[in-house]
């Protein structure tokens, strides 16, 4: 660690990482009406007409849709995690990562097949595979991260009198959290492109025009959705790496 | 201070502990010693209640601990372990007001209790007080351990091997450094060691466990020179007299004399080279000097006798 980087953590500045911004501000450069026809015309893929609802409202309903659905998985997630991973629940913890090892295997489509009789179409639908979807890698990193913590930091905090619940929340989470947040990382970013299959239920968002574009053979409206989402995620990524703490 | 009535703890049908009884008197730093596997980390736990017993009782000032939450008995005691546990997550400072903040003491008055023990465990607070555990050696780290379990100024302190995973010299500098903070805090002690010789350095009594039941229980003099068994005699080895001195400097040893024509020695040496001096040279004398200046001399009739507190005070280098 050099002095400088030593002298920030100590004072708790930071220097605002400006990368950051680079993948949301090109997001919100695509979202200007006319911006991504006019970019994606010279390729001559497709007729892009007026986008009927606008391109931002798309876009917000895909990002709410995945912040719901990420606040859901947080949660359900967490405290999955947390309550499999108190001492004397080895088979507990087994079977929940086996189940949620399984949740990866199932394809989304299916999941989202078969909550369509339960829910009907729309966004609810939806919802349900991006949870189940997403709580794949929050459950299994929250595991993860909460069994790596040092057992001595553990006994150590028993020994002074902290008790269950201190203990969690002074010590275990705080660090098992650089460990969790990766999880709710990729959750997030997973769900951005699981998303986009939601359009085929009707619950709108950005796979609207990428499932319009394949109905109508229009090559240049699946890359408007294709490259709106993928921005989307990126943004979403860059926002949430500024959470994860620094070493 | 803390009595053992009986304490017994039971796996199946093996015995970890079977029926220990011992008073450990209020002030004194008394080792637990033993083999692996004898049983003493279990009795120290059963102390604190890390490990509930399965029989007998533990006395803490008359009071049966049992009939306590177990979070307040433990937020009253010291607790020093072998692997340091400090919070990685939290600075120095923060590891060291745990309690403090755990027991809801006003945050000024730990944030000036903190520079305090952190001034007694010989690390400047202006230095370390903002430092991560991460950046911090394992002798500087266990310094904030003992810093930690200080903190709320604790009757009790429980220590289970706690210079043990340092280097020699290391160990040797913070066992230095925590006889002094004992003679000025004269807190009651418990300490788990396999060590003889620091059980020799630093305590006052010595408890010798075996197979889960005390061997003897007494001064380190009763243990070396009365040992109660074959056992106590083979564990403590025949050299035991030699390794308690090899703990003392020759300073502690030393009385008002004429220094004049005897060989000369260091007030920092220890005891155990110093009579290493006395044969090589044949003297039965040494002239014990400080910084030149001669404080006393140093009879072989004087090493014979273990004294607990140095009838000379020295002045204490800075480790």
């Amino acid at each position: 660690m050099t002095s400088s980087s030593l002298t920030a953590a100590r004072t708790g500045r930071r220097r605002w990482p400006w990368g950051v911004l680079l993948w949301p501000s090109l997001l919100l450069l695509c979202l200007i009406p006319g911006v991504l026809p006019r970019l994606l015309a010279p390729l001559n893929l497709g007729e892009l007409t007026a986008f009927d609802p606008p391109l931002w409202r798309l876009t917000l309903t895909h990002l709410g849709l995945v912040a719901l659905a990420t606040g859901v998985v947080l949660g359900l997630g967490v405290p999955l995690a947390v309550a499999v991973t108190r001492p004397g629940r080895v088979a507990l913890r087994q079977l929940a990562e086996t189940l949620v090892g399984l949740g990866q295997t199932v394809p989304t489509f299916a999941i989202l097949a078969l909550a369509v009789p339960a829910l009907g179409f729309g966004w609810k639908p939806t919802l349900l595979g991006l949870i189940v979807y997403g709580l794949v890698p929050v459950v299994s990193n929250g595991i993860a991260g909460l069994q790596s913590v040092d057992t001595s930091a553990l006994d150590a905090a028993r020994g002074m009198g902290m008790t269950g619940r201190q203990r969690l929340l002074r010590v275990e989470l705080p660090l098992a959290l650089p460990v969790l947040l990766a999880g709710v990382r990729t959750s997030t970013v997973y769900n951005v492109g699981t998303a986009t299959v939601g359009a085929a239920l009707g619950a709108g968002g950005l796979g609207e025009p990428i499932i319009n574009g394949l109905s109508q053979q229009n090559t240049a409206l699946v890359l408007v959705g294709a490259v709106l989402s993928a921005l989307l995620a990126l943004s979403l990524d860059a926002v949430l790496g500024l959470f994860a703490p620094r070493t | 201070m803390i009595e053992l009535q009986g304490l017994e703890k039971r796996y199946g049908d093996s015995f970890a502990v079977r029926d220990l009884n011992l008073v450990f008197a209020e002030g004194e730093l008394t080792a637990l010693l033993g083999p692996s596997g004898c049983g003493k980390t279990t009795t120290l736990r059963m102390i604190n209640r890390l490990i509930e017993p399965t029989g007998g009782r533990v006395l803490l000032r008359g009071q049966d601990t049992h009939t306590l939450k177990p979070e307040t008995l433990r937020r009253g005691i010291g607790y020093v372990i072998q692997q340091i546990g400090l919070f990685p997550h939290l600075n120095v400072a923060q590891n060291v007001a745990t309690v403090p903040d755990l027991l809801g003491r006003p945050a000024r008055d730990t944030e000036r209790r903190v520079d305090e023990l952190l001034d007694l465990v010989g690390l400047s607070p202006a230095e370390y007080r903002f430092k991560k555990p991460a950046e911090l050696s394992g002798g500087q780290a266990q310094r904030v351990g003992v810093a930690r379990a200080l903190a709320a100024d604790p009757p009790v302190l429980l220590m289970d091997e706690p210079f043990g995973a340092l280097d020699p010299l290391a160990r040797d500098k913070l066992q230095d450094a925590f006889r002094d903070i004992q003679r000025r805090l004269k807190k009651t002690v418990i300490m788990v060691t396999h060590d003889i010789d620091e059980a020799l350095r630093l305590a006052d009594r010595i408890a010798l466990m075996n197979a889960g039941e005390l061997a003897q229980f007494g001064t380190p003099d009763d243990l070396i020179h009365r040992p109660a068994s074959d056992f106590v005699r083979q564990f403590l080895g025949e050299d035991a007299a030699l390794r308690q001195l090899a703990g003392r400097r020759a300073a502690d040893f030393a009385h008002p004399g004429d220094p004049a024509g005897l060989p000369t020695v260091d007030a920092q040496l220890d005891a155990r080279s110093a009579l290493g001096i006395m044969l090589r040279e044949g003297a039965d004398a040494l002239a014990v000097t400080q910084a030149g200046e001669s404080i006393g001399i140093l009879r072989w009739s004087d090493l014979q006798t273990i004294p607990m507190q140095p009838p000379i005070s020295i002045r204490d280098e800075v480790t």
